[in-house]
């Protein structure tokens, strides 16, 4: 017994040391290098916590990639603060129960900094255990960036002061969606195909509150909730969908629930115009190509086919890990943070908690802004479409020869929605 | 009219996929008492082999290549690990095969990645098999109602009317009197838990292209397939396969069904407002738990026939 004991105890010395010396040692880093920032050396951590197994393991997959790929990008030089952005996937299997748990590991490992997105459900814990953990540990406070959590409660009635988000709230992609979709004479009748959560039930009320404001003939044929990642089998709700005549389906469906979907309706060979949140996502496009040339939508901040720097940062991530670059959140929050942190001249959150409210950057669709009242970024939205590459759109998704290709911006100022967010600021 | 027959046919071919699933399952359960918890991952393994195999040689031989390769790993794991703790008893034999789903998840996303993989139906039976009421019936899905129910056939043949099938069911009660008479019970065992195996990875050949090939695959069918064990009757083909029509056409019909208990309450003269205890219980859609109903039978089942629709034993 005392012999593994004895064990334990060496190691756990010789940890404390290591560490020890390497918080010694970081600092010391800023004095050999000479490039320009503020903060040169300095080294920033970003807890990445989402699903990493399980049914939506290849979606948390990718984008951790994503965030690791952004973050070796502007890192240095590349961001005014000359920091290094360095992010660390935790597993918190999408469910709100375990990101709690990630959350306390990452703290305890010391991470400042903390991103997450792939459901509302872990969003709001996770919010609020950091409000919680802020309060509490004064010195030791923690960022939230919520990178695509579209649940409007979290800049709304649950809003919170060490949260921001990257996305597009659902409010404000319904009132693109839903401004675009109003001039679209052929849509008369609309199914509604959601999942049965926060994210489903919001897709399902702001595009109905939306239509019913902008073009109050466009009826609801039908609407269903379907439980998260349960269903094998779309083939009985396609039937339905059939029945109720509708002319045009609209999702907030997203992963293996998106693409189970579209194989369903390519299946019953029932082709109607379907408007998107995530069909350029992991597996979507490969189901949809088989299907050739379906009339499919996605309203995002982001297209396919951005050019610049964006556009090169798609083209180096699909050579190295032969996979599509799906989400620009990461792209924006790295270069917020890098913004904010040159001007707080600090890394401490408190600080760069600070300087990002109100805080603006240019970014590749025209400048974002943090917006102070809320903590959510006012940005450009697109409306795009599924069509063969061509000349102004070459980048082919998961190698199918197809491409989401822009056919409608719209400025920052369409699609902004108003806020009832009484933000509590630190004293 | 149009409704019902297109929900009729989609819940039948919904009811043969969950037993070309779970067939293997049951086998194994039957024959040998093991509750094979990686059963999933076979299937899993299955379609992942006719993938990597149909990019070389194509489709048709894949259909018949991966699920040998799933066998054959199947019985190697039979022979040098589950045997091993087979005299332990039935726990530790659980335990294993489900260390075994965890490793075989892993590996899979060591291997091959753990996005999805291209793996599409083959050209010939690509589009519709007939259009019923303007709806599309996809040929692909005749062929796996196809495969299910020659699986059943094949499967009801071997175990009753051959010789091996015959020391493969008196193995089961009377291994001792078996061996006795000049057979090799490990091996028959070893045989039956490949080729249950087999029957999971030929599932996943047929289903991976079907539905996605990704590493989650596994984790969305192990439950429900035990559902159908369990609701069949354990360890009973005949019971599995009544299973998965049942619960395959009631949970498609379910999909349709758009009443809840409000509007029972309605027209019974009840007012129920957003205010009233358990509103948000009232306005669940039957639709919208459709998908739960397999594991409400499985929980009733177990309450009020524990030995299940067809099975013979208890537990």
């Amino acid at each position: 017994m005392t012999f593994p004991m004895k064990h334990l105890a060496m190691v756990a010395v010789f940890a404390c040391a290591c560490t020890a010396f390497a918080q010694q040692a970081a600092p010391a880093k800023p004095a050999a290098t000479m490039a320009a920032g503020v903060l040169n050396g300095q080294t920033v951590r970003i807890a990445f916590m989402d699903p990493l197994s399980g049914s939506f393991a290849s979606v948390g997959q990718n984008l951790l990639k994503s965030w690791q790929f952004a973050a070796e990008r502007l890192s240095g030089a590349k961001n005014p603060a000359g920091v290094k952005f360095e992010v660390v996937g935790f597993d918190n299997k999408g469910s709100p129960q375990e990101s709690l748990n990630t959350l306390k590991a990452a703290i305890d490992q010391g991470f400042r900094y903390v991103t997450q997105g792939n459901g509302s459900g872990a969003a709001a814990a996770i919010l609020n255990a950091v409000a919680k953990h802020n309060e509490r540990n004064p010195g030791k406070e923690v960022i939230y960036l919520n990178y695509s959590a579209v649940d409007p409660a979290l800049t709304n009635e649950k809003c919170d002061y060490w949260h921001f988000r990257l996305d597009a709230d659902t409010t404000m992609k319904m009132e693109a969606l839903t401004s675009f979709m109003k001039d679209q004479p052929k849509v008369k009748s609309v199914y509604l195909l959601n999942q049965n959560y926060a994210h489903g039930h919001q897709v399902a009320k702001y595009f109905k509150e939306g239509m019913a404001r902008k073009r109050p003939d466009v009826k609801i044929a039908g609407e269903d909730l379907h439980p998260l990642g349960q269903v094998k089998d779309f083939a009985p709700y396609v039937a339905k969908i059939k029945q109720s005549g509708a002319d045009t389906i609209v999702t907030g469906n997203w992963g293996a629930d998106l693409t189970l979907f579209v194989k369903a309706l390519n299946d019953a060979g029932l082709k109607l115009p379907m408007y998107t949140y995530y069909a350029s996502a992991t597996g979507t496009p490969t189901a949809l190509a088989a299907s050739g040339g379906s009339e499919v939508y996605i309203v995002s901040y982001s297209h396919a086919n951005h050019t610049g720097e964006i556009g090169q940062m798609r083209a180096d991530y699909k050579k190295r890990f032969n996979d599509d670059y799906i989400s620009y959140s990461n792209y924006n929050g790295i270069q917020l943070l890098g913004a904010a942190m040159a001007k707080a001249k600090s890394t401490d959150p408190v600080q760069v908690a600070k300087a990002l409210e109100g805080l603006s950057v240019k970014s590749f669709a025209g400048d974002i802004t943090m917006r102070a009242s809320d903590h959510q970024l006012q940005m450009s939205m697109f409306i795009s479409k599924w069509q063969k590459v061509d000349g102004k759109n070459p980048y082919s998704l998961e190698n199918t020869g197809y491409t989401f290709a822009p056919i409608k911006q719209m400025d920052a100022y369409v699609a902004s929605t108003p806020t009832s967010c009484q933000m509590k600021r630190p004293s | 009219m149009e409704f019902f027959a297109i929900s009729l046919l989609n819940g039948l071919s919904y009811g043969l996929l969950l037993f070309m699933l779970s067939s293997g399952l049951t086998l194994i359960f039957s024959m040998m008492g093991v509750l094979n918890f990686a059963h999933a991952s076979f299937y899993m393994l299955g379609a992942y082999f006719a993938f990597s195999v149909g990019q070389w040689l194509g489709y048709w031989p894949a259909l018949l290549v991966a699920p040998l390769l799933v066998g054959l790993f199947g019985a190697g794991f039979e022979k040098y690990c589950l045997r091993r703790v087979h005299k332990f008893g039935h726990v530790p034999e659980l335990l294993i095969t489900f260390g075994l789903s965890f490793i075989i998840l892993e590996m899979v996303q060591l291997v091959w990645g753990a996005g999805s993989m291209d793996y599409r139906v083959p050209a010939g039976l690509d589009g519709p098999l007939f259009t019923l009421y303007g709806t599309q019936f996809p040929a692909y899905r005749g062929f796996m109602m196809a495969v299910a129910v020659l699986m059943l056939i094949a499967i009801w043949l071997l175990l009753t009317r051959t010789r091996i099938g015959l020391v493969i069911q008196a193995a089961l009660t009377h291994p001792e009197t078996v061996e006795a008479l000049g057979h090799n019970v490990p091996r028959v065992f070893m045989l039956v838990f490949g080729g249950g195996a087999a029957l999971a990875g030929l599932a996943g050949v047929v289903g991976g292209n079907a539905f996605v090939t990704e590493p989650g695959m596994a984790a969305t069918v192990g439950s429900v397939i035990f559902v159908v064990v369990v609701v069949g009757g354990m360890g009973s083909l005949s019971g599995a396969f009544v299973a998965s029509l049942l619960i395959g056409i009631i949970q498609t019909f379910a999909v349709g069904i758009d009443s809840s208990l409000l509007g029972a309450a309605g027209m019974a003269g009840l007012h129920i407002t957003p205010d009233t205890f358990g509103y948000s219980l009232c306005k669940l859609k039957i639709s919208q738990i459709a998908p739960i109903l397999p594991y409400l039978f499985l929980v009733l089942m177990l309450i009020f026939r524990p030995r299940g629709l067809l099975g013979t034993r208890e537990g």
